[in-house]
């Protein structure tokens, strides 16, 4: 009997030790590019990158031709239902057993994380393009991490900085009680600090919370000159309404630090005017976005947020690449990602740099009231452009893979 | 200022009195759970789904039919609360005898189907409902602003909980309904029509869900999970307050709200997990809650 379980154990251990070898060859170099999509098909960020996310890639391998090295470029999208668990084995399926080469999308920072994990393992490039946290490329960078569109470094100087050198000194802060929250928190204090403004105060309030009149009394007793806003989504926009409503807007100004174009569209606009806010994009920029974004909203139904535009630009320049060099094998790619510039409606004046930080201009917005908007799409006015190297931090010399 | 114990007092008073706007809130949406729960011994996992659909039929009524809050804050409950009488009668009449726990499942999945055809509709970002003009502004307390549409939620919402709680604590229909539900078989021997009486109080249980969704658009964000999120906080309430006991749904739904007003001021953190812990408390002290009636 033991020797039957000992010889069946060993049969089994070169059957895995056989199976994952061959896995491993085909991994190197079939020829054959696939991109994986990790959206949110159903939950609180499915507007920023659920299906949009996908619809945006689809687009950019139609613009691409369609095919590289000779071969189709084929895609394959799942749900990661913002559960890191489920990402990292959706991801981990794909790559080492459905020869994917690269996987994009990816909102939420606790799914890319998972993600660039079980790429790293696999060696292959993970473009993340709906995440806000910087440690992509600061305490968990690594050579396959390729971070597109935004990080709360890049929200915080656009936002933050021109308030603090207005003269709004004393700020307060709503958080979101969890790790985007706090990180956005940390890095828009020490952009706070370093300008000679002082934080007064500030609240944790968990995610999902509804009714945040609470939190808006307190920093109204607080008396700092602005309060700033470091959650997203429905928790934006349920802050911003009690903070309207309890006349917090009249006396203090607002700051959101991240804010989506989706969600803007859904502030009533005698609430949300004149709040001011850092996007990565914007529809309505100039020619060459509306055309795109037009193309856009045509297929999926409503205007790109800055994700969708994104993926789609990384997915491009991650295309080229692999048809400059010749091969879908990670390192020549993401090589050669580096050293060539992406150049698109979206990437202007951008570097992907060593750290694997896609770096570009962003922008400076502002809400328009409803009597300025021509229609529903309508809902910024460009204050500034954001030089590529004023709105990112420098790279850190540990992180430089180039 | 004044302060006790180094605390602002005032600021205190302002956190008081947005925990019991709060609780209003709770006590509304609580009561409807109460009614389903106590007197049919339904579990309507689908109250936070049509809660949902409340707001998002006065968003789309006035959208698309031109009618307003005034009106919405009356026909929107009759439109939900039909909805949940198609539901009791088409879903829930047929599974009736069996286990509570298939009716569980079937109004969770029924929620489930309902926020996700919402998700698929209007996106999951939400959308926006404003004040309406009448209760736009506010007054200035001593210690707070509180604005028209806050002080409008508490007394709609106390009107209406001790509307509900008279008409089936002190009422002859209320007290058919009672006995109907403690013993429908010799009720139906007096000739009542219990099955219909079911039916009308699941409906009028819904239709306040209903009513809450309208009370809470122009406030919160209309969006699909608006439900889902305060569904579980409202089922704690009706555990603390004791199954079945409406008038304790309603003092416990005030109660919590001051609570969790309270916690929001010296630990925000925790403001999501005070209630539960409050209902560890309960359960543990008094098992069939605060006001319920041991069995």
């Amino acid at each position: 009997m033991k020797t039957i379980k000992t010889s069946l154990l060993t049969k089994i251990a070169y059957g895995v030790m056989s199976a994952s070898l061959s896995l491993n060859v085909l991994a190197a170099s079939d020829g054959k590019v696939k991109i994986g999509v990790l959206a949110d098909m159903g939950g609180t960020y499915a507007d920023i990158c659920g299906k949009g996310c996908v619809t945006a890639t689809e687009m950019a391998i139609e613009d691409f031709g369609g095919e590289v090295l000779g071969k189709k470029i084929e895609l394959v999208s799942a749900d990661s239902q913002l559960k890191p668990d489920i990402a990292s084995s959706i991801a981990r399926k794909w790559v080492e057993s459905e020869d994917v080469d690269t996987i994009g999308g990816l909102v939420s920072s606790a799914v890319s994380g998972a993600v660039s994990k079980v790429n790293l393992d696999n060696k292959k490039i993970t473009l993340i393009s709906g995440s806000a946290s910087n440690s992509f490329t600061t305490d968990a960078c690594n050579a396959y991490n390729v971070h597109w569109t935004y990080n709360v470094e890049a929200m915080a100087n656009g936002t933050v900085k021109p308030m603090v050198e207005s003269g709004k000194k004393n700020w307060f802060f709503i958080t979101a009680d969890y790790s985007f929250g706090h990180s956005l928190e940390s890095v828009a204090t020490t952009v706070i600090t370093e300008k000679g403004g002082k934080v007064v105060g500030g609240v944790r309030a968990p995610l999902g919370t509804t009714d945040f009149s609470s939190y808006v009394l307190q920093a109204q007793a607080s008396g700092a000159d602005v309060v700033a806003l470091a959650n997203a989504g429905n928790d934006t926009v349920n802050a911003l309404k009690a903070a309207s409503e309890f006349g917090l807007t009249d006396q203090m100004d607002i700051a959101g630090l991240l804010v989506f174009t989706q969600n803007s569209q859904a502030m009533d606009p005698s609430v949300a005017a004149g709040m001011r806010l850092t996007t990565g994009f914007y529809w309505d920029m100039d020619d060459q976005a509306r055309q795109w974004s037009a193309r856009f909203e045509e297929r999926h139904g409503g205007i790109p947020s800055m994700i969708h535009a994104g993926i789609y630009s990384a997915t491009m320049h991650y295309l080229n690449s692999v048809k400059a060099v010749g091969t879908d094998e990670s390192e020549a790619v993401i090589k050669h990602m580096k050293q060539n510039k992406p150049n698109d409606f979206f990437a202007r004046n951008a570097e992907l740099r060593g750290d694997g930080r896609m770096v570009h201009d962003m922008l400076y917005v502002e809400i328009k009231k409803a009597s300025e908007r021509k229609n529903k799409n309508d809902i910024y006015t460009i204050l500034k452009i954001i030089p590529a190297n004023e709105a990112y931090a420098p790279m850190l010399p540990q992180c430089d893979f180039s | 200022m004044t302060t006790i114990f180094g605390i602002n007092l005032f600021a205190l008073f302002g956190q008081l009195l947005v925990g019991l706007i709060n609780g209003s809130f709770y006590a509304l949406l609580s009561l409807g759970l109460a009614i389903i729960f106590g007197l049919l011994k339904i579990i309507n996992f689908a109250q936070g789904a049509l809660y949902m659909l409340g707001a998002f039929c006065a968003l789309l009524a006035l959208k698309y039919l031109g009618i307003n809050y005034w009106y919405a804050l009356i026909l929107v409950p009759i439109a939900v609360g039909i909805v949940g009488i198609l539901m009791e009668r088409f879903l829930i009449r047929p599974i009736a005898n069996e286990d509570h726990l298939y009716s569980l499942l079937l109004t969770f999945g029924l929620a489930l189907i309902i926020q996700g055809a919402f998700t698929h509709a209007f996106g999951s970002s939400g959308l926006s409902y404003s004040i309406p003009e009448e209760l736009k502004g506010g007054i200035r307390l001593p210690f707070m602003y509180l604005p028209n549409y806050r002080a409008w939620i508490i007394v709609a919402s106390i009107i209406t909980c001790v509307g509900t709680w008279w008409m089936i604590e002190k009422t002859r229909l209320g007290a058919y309904l009672r006995a109907g539900t403690e013993n429908p078989k010799l009720m139906q021997a007096f000739g009542i029509n219990v099955p219909l009486l079911v039916t009308l109080t699941f409906g009028f249980g819904v239709a306040l869900a209903g009513f809450a969704g309208v009370m809470a658009a122009p406030v919160y964000s209309v969006s699909p999970d608006m439900g889902s999120n305060i569904l579980i906080v409202v089922f704690a309430i009706v555990v603390i307050g004791g199954m079945g006991s409406i008038g304790g749904a309603i003092i416990t739904g005030l109660g919590m709200g001051i609570i969790e007003g309270l916690t929001k001021y010296f630990y925000p953190e925790a403001s999501n997990t005070i209630i539960f812990l409050v209902m560890v408390v309960v359960l543990l002290l008094k098992p069939a809650g605060l006001f319920g009636k041991e069995a």
